[in-house]
């Protein structure tokens, strides 16, 4: 009877560890979900005599890849990111994090340019209010400005399929 | 040639700047106090008092800032909490949700010493065993006979 109530207690212990072994750490959860994209005028990269502002945006959904020429996994995602605009559900708006905007420019000549526009986040502090953390990470934003879903690390097929796809769709509808 | 090379690589240890030393050390003090209770979330096991990743460089930054700009230490903790999140403390808040990670220890101690107590105090229960009048006087006659030998 004993056995039992040890070997019950290993066997929660266990699972209870195994849960763990999946969750990943730098996934740090936003507190921005649900809450509005917060405001910035911040200068385009291919053209920063003019200036791009999320309120712009206002009554479409869109999406917000923060990204950098220094970044290679930000090289990984390039693909999706390149095949998630192609579908033309919602424009990919590019935040350039604290970049040289010529090595910045030259990254998206060598490997095409998915985005509708990049905005130049030269210091890195609008990002602070985005919670960004790392690059790149990926926002989902719905027509009234609301941050509805954020992906930190590079967006992956898989996740572009069951998240980001289903949520642009169910928002393009509202 | 050597020497060419060596003056070279010291060319550059020399033409490297000194951070510059705070203008403030108050203000400075007050900024790496905030920023020891503050997580760097790239390092995740440092503060950002001691973490030298880029991001890390930046909140600090804007720790000093908002401090400039007179914010209070309460309300610059609530800025990184809305945008980072619980996580950025250093300390877990003390919440419903984090009850579980600070107690949870103590509770399993306390349980480990209760489930220790309970084992002992069994193991005291059982009653002594009674010996049978053949089986004392057995006992009585080996405890005679181990003793003779060492009078002798």
């Amino acid at each position: 009877m004993r056995f039992a109530v040890i070997l019950g207690i290993f066997l929660a212990l266990v699972a209870l560890l195994g849960v763990g072994l999946t969750l990943n750490p730098r996934e740090v959860p936003s507190p921005l979900i649900g809450k509005p994209a917060p405001q910035f005028s911040l200068p385009q990269l291919q053209a920063p005599e003019k200036a791009f502002s999320p309120a712009e945006m206002s009554g479409k959904v869109w999406v917000l890849n923060v990204w950098a020429s220094w970044c290679p996994p930000c090289l990984l995602e390039h693909p999706v990111i390149t095949e998630l605009a192609g579908m033309k559900v919602a424009p990919v708006i590019g935040l350039n994090y604290k970049d040289r905007p010529d090595d910045a420019r030259a990254w998206l000549q060598r490997n095409g340019n998915p985005f509708h526009l990049s905005a130049s986040d030269l210091t890195g502090t609008i990002s602070i209010d985005y919670g960004v953390y790392g690059v790149p990470e990926t926002y989902v934003i719905d027509k009234r400005g609301v941050i509805r879903y954020k992906r930190i690390g590079p967006l992956t097929p898989e996740i572009l399929k069951t998240k980001v796809l289903p949520l642009v769709e169910e928002l393009n509808r509202g | 040639m050597l020497l060419v090379v060596a003056l070279a690589g010291a060319q550059n240890a020399w033409a490297k700047e000194a951070a510059p030393a705070a203008e403030d050390p108050v203000l400075e003090s007050r900024v790496m106090a905030l920023a020891a209770e503050l997580r760097c979330l790239v390092c995740q096991n440092q503060s950002l008092a001691d973490s030298n990743a880029p991001l890390a460089v930046d909140l600090r930054n804007q720790v000093r800032e908002k401090m400039r700009q007179g914010m209070s230490e309460a309300e610059i903790v609530e800025f990184m909490v809305a945008r980072y999140g619980d996580f950025v403390l250093f300390r877990p808040p003390f919440k419903l949700a984090t009850m579980l990670l600070w107690f949870g220890p103590l509770i399993l101690l306390v349980a480990g010493i209760a489930a220790l107590f309970y084992r002992l105090s069994r193991r005291r229960a059982p009653a002594e065993a009674e010996l049978t009048e053949a089986e004392r006087a057995r006992a009585a006659e080996l405890l005679r006979a181990a003793d003779d030998p060492e009078r002798r």
